[in-house]
This record gives C-alpha cells, sequence and structure tokens, in this order.
C-alpha cells in the first residue's frame, strides 16, 4: 500500500477486511500527513494517543470478526463538537481551557461505529463566517492554489479545517456544522462532497450553539458514497435534542445507485443573476445536461422569496446567536476577565473574549430584539421565512423530486481579500445556500469542475424534508459523470 | 479578480437595500445595546461598529418589500410540536462535572464577584 491517505472510506473498509493493512497503519499515515501539513493550520487539537488506542481497539476487533460499520476510519472533527476530555474553543478565546466532560451526541455515534478520532479542526469563531479567516487560532490555507499561482487561497468556512483537512488528505472523512452553508460552500471550494441533512435528522446536542433552528451536523469526504456512509453513522433519534426527529435512519449507502431516470429537476430562476460568471453559468448548463442524459426531466421552476433569504437569514441568526451566546459570561467555564462588579466582568470577559464578527453578530441580534424592534425585524424576518419555506413547498407539493443550483457564487477567493470589504459582502457568499438552512431543507453540494484558473466549483442538490436519499442518487449521477478533484500537494 | 465579477449579485441586492435607511444607529445607540449583550466596547470600537450595524441594517431593511400581511411567522424548520418526555428524573448528581470547568469556585460553588452591597 503506497499512500494510505488516498483511499476512501469505501476502500478502507475492504482494505481492513482483507487484512490488506491494519487501522494502526492506517491511523499512523494519517498522523504522518497531520504532521506534515501544518502550515494549513487545519487541525487546532491533534489527539495522536486517543487515535492509537481506538485504531488498536478497531484491530482487535477486527481480528475477533466483530467489525462496526466505521471501523478504523480515521475522523476530524470541527471544533464546534463537545468531545469528552478534549479542548473544546468553537475557535473563540471565551472558551480558552474549556474541556466538556461529556460527548456530543454525533460523536459518540461515530465512536461507537468504530470511527478513530485523529483530533479537532479549525474553523471560524463559533462557525460565524465563510473564510475560516474569523478563528482564535488563525486562519486556515486552502491545499488549493491558482494554476501558476503561489497566492493563499481561503477554504471557505465556517467547517473550513473540515474541507480543508478531507480536500489535502488528512482525514478520511470530517465532520462539521452548517446554519447557512458552512458545510456546503467549504466543500464547493475545496472539491469535496458536504452534506446539510434536513434540520432534526442529526441530534444538536453537545454542539455549541450559533443559531439552534438553523444548525444541522453533517459530514465532508472524498466521494459521494462516503458522504452517505458517514451520514447513516452521525445520525440519531436522541431524546437529548427535542429537535431530533422520530424517523428511523434509511440505508443512504442502498440509495446511491438509484440513478435519475423519471425523476423531475427543478432549476430555479431566480438563482440566475444578468453577469453571472461564465464558468458558474457553464458548470450549471453542464450539470443539466449530465442530469439529461441519465434520464431526468428537467424543468424551471420558482421561488420567489430567495432574495429575502439572505437579508431574513442576518436578523434570524443573530437574534438566536444573541441569546445563545449569553451563556459565556466567565463565570461557569472558559476565560474570565477579573474586575470589581460582576457587571463590569460580564462586559470585560465578553469584550476580550469575541472577535469582532461575533460582536458584530451579537449586537445586531440583541438590538433587532429590543423594545421597539423586535416586531419590524425578528417577526418580519420570520414571516419572511415562512414565505421562503411555501415556496419550496409549492414546487415539491408540485412533483418536483430535486432542485439543481450552483453552490458559490464564486470560486474560493485570495486569503486576506475580504480584510477591508463590508461585513456584508462576505455574507453574500452563502447567496445560495442559505435558503436549505431557513426552510430546514437538506442541501449537499458536490464537485461539478475546476475553473479556467484550476480551482473546483460545486453544484448544489436540493431535496425534500428528510429526502437525503433523494440527494445522495442525484449526487452520485453528478459524480460519475464530473469525476473527482484533488490539490497538487505543495505543503 | 475585480470586485465587480467577484461579487455579480452584489449590485442589485445592495441597492434595493440601502435606499431604505441612513445611519440611523449611532454611537450611543452601539453602546447602549452593547451594554444590553454586556460586551465593552470603547468610543474607537463603537464608532468602527456604528459603521458595520448600518450597513447589515441597510442590507436587511429590503424585507420591508415582502407583504408579509396573513403570514404566520416560522420560529423553527422542526417541527410545530415540541416532544414531551416522561416526568421523571433521569440525570443529575453531577456537581463536579458541572463545576469542573469553572474559572473560579469554592465550596462546590461558582465564585464571582460581591453582587450585593
Amino acid at each position: 500500500m503506497s499512500d494510505l491517505t488516498a483511499l476512501t472510506i469505501a476502500d478502507i473498509r475492504s482494505g481492513l477486511t482483507a487484512r490488506d493493512f491494519s487501522a494502526r497503519e492506517l491511523t499512523e499515515a494519517y498522523l504522518e500527513a497531520m504532521d506534515g501539513a501544518r502550515q494549513l493550520n487545519a487541525y487546532v487539537t491533534e489527539t495522536p494517543d486517543r487515535a492509537r488506542a481506538m485504531a488498536d481497539e478497531s484491530d482487535r476487533r477486527i481480528q475477533r470478526g466483530v467489525a462496526r460499520v466505521l471501523e478504523g476510519v480515521p475522523i476530524g472533527v470541527k471544533d464546534l463538537f463537545c468531545t469528552e476530555g478534549v479542548d473544546t474553543q468553537a475557535g473563540s478565546r471565551v472558551l480558552a481551557g474549556f474541556r466538556p466532560r461529556y460527548e456530543s451526541t454525533v460523536t459518540a455515534n461515530l465512536w461507537a461505529d468504530g470511527g478513530v478520532m485523529l483530533g479537532k479542526l479549525n474553523l471560524d469563531e463559533f462557525a460565524m463566517g465563510s473564510s475560516n479567516e474569523n478563528s482564535c487560532h488563525g486562519p486556515v490555507i486552502s491545499p488549493w492554489r491558482s494554476s501558476g499561482s503561489n497566492d493563499q487561497l481561503v477554504p471557505g468556512g465556517s467547517s473550513g479545517g473540515s474541507a480543508a483537512a478531507v480536500a489535502a488528505r488528512l482525514c478520511a472523512a470530517a465532520i462539521g456544522t452548517d446554519t447557512g452553508g458552512s458545510l456546503r460552500q467549504p466543500a464547493a471550494f475545496t472539491g469535496t462532497v458536504g452534506i446539510k441533512p434536513t434540520y432534526g435528522r442529526c441530534s444538536r446536542w453537545g454542539i455549541v450553539a450559533y443559531a439552534s433552528s438553523l444548525d444541522q451536523a453533517g459530514p465532508i469526504t472524498a466521494t459521494v458514497r462516503d458522504a452517505a456512509i458517514m451520514l447513516k453513522s452521525m445520525a440519531s433519534v436522541d431524546p437529548r435534542d427535542s429537535t431530533s426527529v422520530d424517523l428511523p435512519v434509511p440505508d443512504y449507502e442502498a440509495a446511491l445507485d438509484g440513478g435519475v431516470r423519471g425523476l423531475r429537476i427543478g432549476i430555479p430562476g431566480q438563482y440566475r443573476v444578468d453577469g453571472m460568471p461564465a464558468a458558474i453559468e457553464d458548470m450549471w448548463e453542464q450539470g443539466k445536461d449530465w442530469l439529461r442524459q441519465a434520464g431526468a426531466e428537467i424543468e424551471d421552476i420558482s421561488l420567489p422569496h430567495t432574495r429575502y433569504a439572505l437579508p431574513a437569514y442576518y436578523i434570524v441568526a443573530p437574534a438566536e446567536a444573541s441569546s445563545n451566546l449569553a451563556r459565556y459570561d466567565g463565570v461557569r467555564y472558559g476565560l474570565r476577565v477579573a474586575d470589581d462588579d460582576i457587571i463590569s466582568m460580564y462586559e470585560a470577559t465578553r469584550s476580550a473574549g469575541f472577535g469582532a464578527e461575533v460582536k458584530r453578530r451579537v449586537l445586531i441580534g440583541t438590538y433587532v430584539l429590543s423594545a421597539g424592534y423586535y416586531d419590524a425585524y425578528y417577526l418580519r424576518a420570520q414571516k419572511v421565512r415562512a414565505l421562503i419555506k411555501r415556496d419550496f413547498d409549492t414546487v415539491f407539493e408540485a412533483g418536483i423530486d430535486a432542485i439543481l443550483t450552483p453552490v458559490t457564487p464564486t470560486a474560493a477567493f485570495a486569503a486576506g481579500s475580504m480584510a477591508t470589504a463590508s461585513p456584508v459582502e462576505m455574507y453574500l457568499n452563502d447567496v445560495f445556500t442559505i435558503t436549505a438552512n431557513m426552510a430546514g431543507l437538506p442541501g449537499i453540494a458536490v464537485p461539478a469542475t475546476l475553473t479556467e484558473d484550476g480551482l473546483p466549483l460545486g453544484l448544489q442538490l436540493l431535496a425534500r424534508p428528510f429526502d437525503e436519499a433523494m440527494l445522495f442518487r442525484t449526487a452520485r449521477t453528478i459524480e460519475d459523470a464530473a469525476g473527482h478533484f484533488s490539490p497538487g500537494r505543495w505543503w | 479578480m475585480p470586485p465587480e465579477k467577484r461579487l455579480w449579485y452584489r449590485a442589485p441586492i445592495l441597492e434595493n437595500g440601502s435606499g431604505l435607511r441612513e445611519m440611523s444607529v449611532d454611537r450611543e445607540t452601539v453602546k447602549r445595546v452593547a451594554h444590553l449583550a454586556r460586551i465593552a466596547v470603547s468610543d474607537d470600537e463603537a464608532e468602527a461598529l456604528k459603521a458595520d450595524l448600518n450597513k447589515i441594517l441597510g442590507f436587511v431593511d429590503q424585507l420591508i418589500e415582502v407583504d408579509v400581511s396573513d403570514v404566520e411567522p416560522m420560529a423553527s424548520a422542526g417541527a410545530s410540536q415540541t416532544k414531551l418526555r416522561d416526568d421523571v428524573v433521569d440525570d443529575g448528581d453531577k456537581a463536579e462535572a458541572v463545576l469542573a470547568n469553572a474559572p473560579d469556585r469554592r465550596d462546590g460553588f461558582f465564585a464571582v464577584p460581591k453582587v450585593v452591597e
């Protein structure tokens, strides 16, 4: 075996079963790869001792013939998931030194299925960002570079460490979260697959909360099949999250070969705007052709409130964030900046602990929830949210099976290039992904092509609530036609 | 990449949003909201936040265009009925775990600066 880190989860499964290599050898290969890629700043905490112990346990189980479904698969975890006894900082100074005494449901599910924990991955602070430049650990550098250029690019965000780690083969798969596009946008920027499941499919218990009505966990992987394998393990019905839905988790892998023959794929006109870069337009056309050639019917559809999703999100999400982040008060965990009276202690702690983007969103949230503004902003945004959902309900009721759009309006941009831009310009990165969070729908990003500059672009598919199987079969059709994309190694 | 190429969708969205509100949040409002949010801000920080907040509020103001009459607000993407569990004690007796990460603890309690005189 020359390069164990090039294997997909499906390859790992068959290789371990055939005893081509051991789980320990596989984990050592990843630990070595992580060691050689520190300059990408993808990991914020590495857990090699734990990884080796888990891999050895996997080898014992394989020996005994009692391997579990993710046996020996090395996984990286966005540092937003609480991991027992391992630092969990959410990219924020305010959680410096926090070591949870409990394990998130999603990570517990992965370890119970035999996954091996390699460490914790960098992210935008509290998952607020689209470039992974808002982290107290410093930015993540994308493993991708434009052809003929040494300029650093962003990996996208907020799950930028997860996407960079998968693209650079620093883990077999990673997990992250998606509140407005935080799995799909970085997946598109790095040529990886990212799926945000339906709201309620994965338990949020033990995930540091950003906007509770929008947050969902999901995987970032090298292939669509790997995403199906990972989501099957991550998803569960959890009595500790009252929004976790009482529906059995289907065998997503079994859906992969379903094909798209006879499916009705909707193309929303509102996602096309004059002046769209030709590379995005061409990719979208190509995606339609691939699905049509595979037997799907392509239909124009209308989602009239699309343009209001982003502004409504920037009321709803900050409002929920301002409430969720009230817990960082210097009393129970993390940073405390001492002061004589308790109010000054709170204010000094939060001022020193939160970064600029987090402060902006907490203040916006506090403002739109404050007396006199609640109805004008928050209540109106919730009503607009209902209209966005109604748009989707209408097309799905009319028989549309899945919706095809680009994931992002551009390819990855240069590190630091948005430093002086208005915060709103950064928000516009999520213009195509945010609707799925507002409506609670599942969405997947699948690599589709490379730009002239050699950078990946992705297509997004959206489906009915809890129809992740539809996403996997349609994404698989695109993947079969598009192939896979990997960055050349320079690090 | 020139900005107009990078952000092709920017102009239509920003133009529609920005005309409706002109710098309506002043520095005193920023400081008042920051105090409500329990975040200390210096005068310089308040000035920068004022500009950012006005840009964000200008952007979200385009929601004024939407007819929301007779629309029920949507609070969550999940089920409208909250699940209920049996009313029994199923957790607890974890004081040590709860206090384990406290910056300051004394005699089994979180310790804070004096709150009452």
